[in-house]
């Protein structure tokens, strides 16, 4: 009910209603006057007296046009019934029937595909000839093929989903299945599906009348007044863009009808998460003041970690990124989070899904774009500021030095451009090296991440690299600039256990032969306390603790990094019980135990409830 | 055709099946397979345009010459065509006929259908390609632009009206477009001439007619393409490069349009050239869709099966070169289609 009040819905019902009431009450109010003939008034341009004008026996064409809203709707919904309805009796009959056969009927299906629709439908009407039935006939079994198409698909990809198979198994029958499980699972696209052909019925059907294979005179459909009326464009032409504008009207009626019927993915939070996953580069616009007494941790004092411990490289300060929530307001992600990385420090982030990790480490890059709202005290990169416009002096120094290593491999390689095209990318634009040149550059940073026949493998596509394959290239890539740091946005999380390891070498390697810094992000503690120096847990889009990786057990002092580090096994874990569980709501109900310093400065924030209830998304 | 429904089946014939594709290469396989499809779809045409006249109910030739022809000429046209004889007969000589380039001859002006056809084939043929030259020149652009309006920070407003505007012109029937061009550039500004064929004035208008819809179309296309490319990974990977903007969309965004660009573009091609037909009729453009048009109207049957199965074949020639075309711009084609 509730899509029935979004604005298509809206428009859509008010749409239909005045057809309706057209096709209804059309030919009793207007179907006098449509074929009262008066040759002292034919061809009357349009006015006031006559809207459309008049036709070559004086008939009121606006009249026409009304009159005819009830033969050219029925004869619509007509053959879209005959095409709807041999769609879903082929498509069913494909879906229960053996492979073969099925195979044989959705192929005869797709070559009728291939042919333009018009064709078919003139070839059909050569044999039911030149009638307002013939043209019935001929527009909806025209439609067949591509509706079977659809009902096969859908009806397929439903009978491949697990509830189905698991139908299936439990032992019912095709035909059971067909209706018990398939057909109430398919019903609503089809609708939807079912309203966008009658729309494009319709304006099949005026096409064809229009070319006077269609409704004859004296029958007459929107498509034959146009028909009519194009021969006096020039006195009037009015007499065929009237009836025109009525078939668009109409066609838009029942385009909107299927628009308004299809299930919208959820807007608000859901679009939240999917703005969140979209966003990459530098975000514009700064975010506009907080609701008052949201007040975040970390607005008065200084973030004074970094400054103890040498310059930073990279910093951001009190770093915030939001998302719109599709109703106007914004839904921040992070909130105020404080990280400072030194030359050659590894550090890990560790953090749930949805805790801002990622969103932090892009910030930091400076990759986060549109949507994402993205404001800082501090965010720059050695002495670049990330929050002004970049010169291009300042690109080319961001494009060398800082990588990138994202983390599903398979998607962060461009398909359509060799290795060897992507790998000589920086060196050529940012460098200025030849072609040669940067080619045994590429060539060394395969090597470097232990690619076997370096050379070669610089004329594959990316889809002829196995996926931890792809990583190092992904991690070679970075090093063919001059990286001093590499962010690697959970680089192993896509790969297999044994890749994984190989992955992290090729990293560790990469870090020691250039002495760049590295942020690893992972929800693996287990993994970044082993590879990193310096361990940042954050929940929530806050950070929550700040750990040195070589003592973080004793450490750790967040309820919330005691539970991760609980989970890890040991060699003194009892195996006989399972593993302990990190609750959520176990630090926000837990206050942190009053007087106990917390580590590491007063900047960091606590996962307190006043500022939990800012609502993560996920 | 991949996923097959019903799926947990035995090891069967499955098995078998491929591992005789995979001994071929994908290219290999998908040559194969579309050439088979070419040669059914050729068998269907053929058979199509056969049965045409047989398929309409009640006496063609009757028809085709109207009830005050005479017995003796009605007859006689019928040993011409050669309907007096068996169909397992007729069969064989249609095909021979085609083979020879003979199409028949028409019942209402006695012309050569080939000859018709020779001469009108060229003008149809123009046009379509002008048509389809159009849309694919104004929707990359166009789509391009749209998509990068929508992912700007400003640009919601922007984009419902790119998407109203594309999505207008979509819902349009190509005939009406074509009569709001006249309306507009012949009636109104006079620019220009609202009926014919081969010189420039002249020729503008039929080409827009024909290109415009399919060219909203495919913009949106490329736009929804390039919405998706410009959210991937690999595009997120070229700006942590910081490419210059015009590397990022020319060399790493345009070719992963361009596939689904050039699918979507060869189903419009096909569409395109039957839609000549309509706007051969509206602009009376002298050129085999208006041949056509007036065949159907006069029941002239043998020229309607000759120019029917032009168009198919026009239609089919189309379809290989775009599988041509992808098979080599993009390697994994091949691979993903099935």
């Amino acid at each position: 009910m509730k899509k029935l009040l979004s604005p298509a819905g809206i428009a859509a019902s008010l749409g239909l209603a005045l057809l309706l009431a057209l096709a209804l009450a059309g030919p009793a109010l207007w179907g006098e006057a449509a074929t009262q003939r008066a040759v002292a008034d034919r061809w009357a341009p349009a006015g006031s007296e006559f809207h459309f004008g008049t036709d070559d026996l004086g008939r009121d064409i606006f009249a026409r046009v009304m009159a005819a809203t009830r033969l050219s709707l029925l004869l619509t919904l007509g053959a879209t019934a005959i095409g709807v309805g041999g769609g879903v009796l082929v498509g069913l009959t494909a879906v229960v029937l053996p492979r073969y056969p099925r195979r044989f009927l959705v192929w005869i299906m797709d070559m009728l595909l291939a042919f333009p629709w018009l064709l078919l439908v003139l070839f059909f009407t050569v044999i039911w000839g030149a009638t307002a039935t013939g043209a019935m006939l001929a527009i909806g079994l025209s439609g067949i093929p591509n509706l079977t198409r659809l009902v096969y698909n859908l009806a397929a990809s439903v009978s491949e989903q697990d509830y189905v198979r698991a139908a299936r198994v439990a032992g019912a029958g095709p035909v059971r299945v067909l209706f018990r499980h398939i057909l109430p699972n398919i019903a609503n696209p089809l609708l939807v599906q079912a309203s966008a052909s009658a729309s494009v019925t319709l304006l099949a059907f005026a096409g064809l009348s229009f070319l006077g294979l269609g409704v004859q005179a004296p029958e007459y459909d929107w498509g034959r007044l146009i028909n009519e009326g194009v021969a006096h464009l020039y006195t009037n032409p009015m007499a065929a863009i009237g009836p025109g504008i009525v078939i668009v009207f109409a066609g838009l009626v029942f385009t909107l009808v299927a628009e308004a019927l299809t299930d919208r993915p959820g807007q608000g939070l859901r679009g939240v998460a999917a703005a969140a996953r979209a966003a990459v580069l530098p975000g514009a616009a700064p975010l506009p003041a907080r609701g008052a007494g949201a007040g975040g941790p970390g607005d008065g004092a200084d973030p004074g970690g970094p400054g103890d411990r040498g310059p930073a490289l990279a910093e951001v300060a009190d770093l915030r990124v939001a998302f719109p929530d599709g109703a106007g307001g914004l839904v921040e992600r992070v909130r105020g989070v404080s990280l400072a990385v030194r030359p050659g420090e590894v550090v890990g982030i560790v953090g749930e899904s949805g805790s801002g990790k990622s969103l932090t480490a892009m910030a930091l890059a400076g990759l986060l774009e549109a949507p994402a709202v993205v404001s800082a005290r501090v965010r720059r990169f050695d002495d670049i500021d990330l929050d002004a416009p970049l010169t291009r002096a300042l690109s080319k120094r961001l494009g060398t030095e800082l990588g990138f290593v994202f983390q599903d491999p398979l998607t962060s390689l461009n398909p359509a451009l060799t290795i060897g095209r992507q790998l000589t990318e920086v060196s050529r634009t940012h460098l200025g090296m030849s072609r040669s040149r940067a080619r045994d550059r590429a060539v060394a940073g395969l090597e470097a991440v232990g690619i076997p026949e370096p050379r070669r493998r610089l004329g594959d596509y990316p889809h002829q690299f196995s996926g931890g394959m792809r990583q190092r290239a992904m991690i070679g890539m970075a090093l063919t600039g001059h990286p001093r740091l590499i962010i690697a946005d959970e680089p192993t999380t896509a790969l297999d256990v044994t890749v994984q390891k190989q992955v992290l070498a090729v990293l560790r390697r990469a870090q020691r032969s250039t002495d760049a810094a590295i942020v690893l992000i992972s929800h693996d503690i287990a993994l970044v306390s082993g590879f990193c120096d310096r361990v940042v847990v954050m929940k929530d889009g806050e950070v929550v603790e700040d750990l040195d990786a070589q003592h973080i057990r004793e450490q750790a002092r967040h309820p919330y990094t005691r539970g991760l580090i609980a989970c890890l096994p040991d060699m003194r874990s009892d195996r006989t019980r399972p593993l302990p569980v990190v609750e959520d709501g176990v630090p926000a109900a837990d206050p942190l135990p009053g007087g106990e310093p917390r580590r590491p400065a007063p900047g960091v924030p606590t996962a307190d409830a006043g500022t939990r209830s800012g609502g993560s998304a996920l | 055709m991949t996923t097959l429904p019903g799926s947990p089946r035995p090891a069967g014939p499955a098995p078998a099946a491929a591992r005789t594709a995979s001994r071929l290469s994908p290219r290999a396989s998908f040559a194969i397979r579309r050439t088979g499809r070419l040669v059914t779809s050729l068998l269907i045409v053929v058979l199509a345009s056969f049965f045409v006249v047989h398929l309409v109910p009640g006496d063609p030739v009757r028809a085709a010459l109207g009830p005050t022809a005479p017995v003796a000429l009605v007859e006689n046209t019928r040993a011409d065509l050669g309907l007096d004889k068996p169909v397992r007969e007729q069969f064989p000589d249609y095909v021979s006929g085609l083979l020879r380039g003979d199409l028949g001859t028409s019942i209402q002006t006695r012309q050569e259908v080939s000859e018709v056809i020779a001469s009108r084939f060229p003008t149809t043929l123009t046009l379509a390609s002008l048509g389809f030259a159009v849309a694919l020149a104004g929707a990359l652009p166009l789509g391009m632009a749209a998509a990068l309006v929508a992912r700007s920070p400003r640009g919601r407003a922007a984009t419902s009206v790119v998407s109203g505007g594309l999505g207008v012109l979509i819902a349009i029937p190509d005939f009406l477009v074509s009569v709001g061009l006249i309306a507009v550039f012949s009636v109104w500004l006079g620019l220009f001439s609202p009926a014919g064929w081969g010189d420039a004035g002249s020729s503008v208008l039929p080409v827009l007619g024909l290109a415009l819809g399919p060219m909203a179309y495919l913009a949106r296309i490329v736009q929804v393409e390039m919405i998706k490319v410009l959210d991937s990974t690999y595009m997120a990977t070229a700006r942590a490069k910081r490419l210059p903007r015009r590397l990022v969309l020319f060399r790493h965004a345009l070719p992963n349009i361009v596939t689904a660009t050039l699918t979507v573009g060869g189903l419009l091609l096909s569409g395109l050239t039957a839609g000549t037909v309509v706007i051969e009729t509206v602009f009376a453009v002298p050129g085999m869709g208006n041949t056509l048009i007036s065949a159907v109207q006069t029941k002239d049957y043998p020229m309607i099966q000759g120019v029917v199965l032009v168009f198919a074949l026009m239609v089919l020639a189309v379809n290989l070169i775009v599988d041509l075309i992808l098979i080599t711009v993009d390697p994994r084609t091949s691979i993903t289609e099935g």
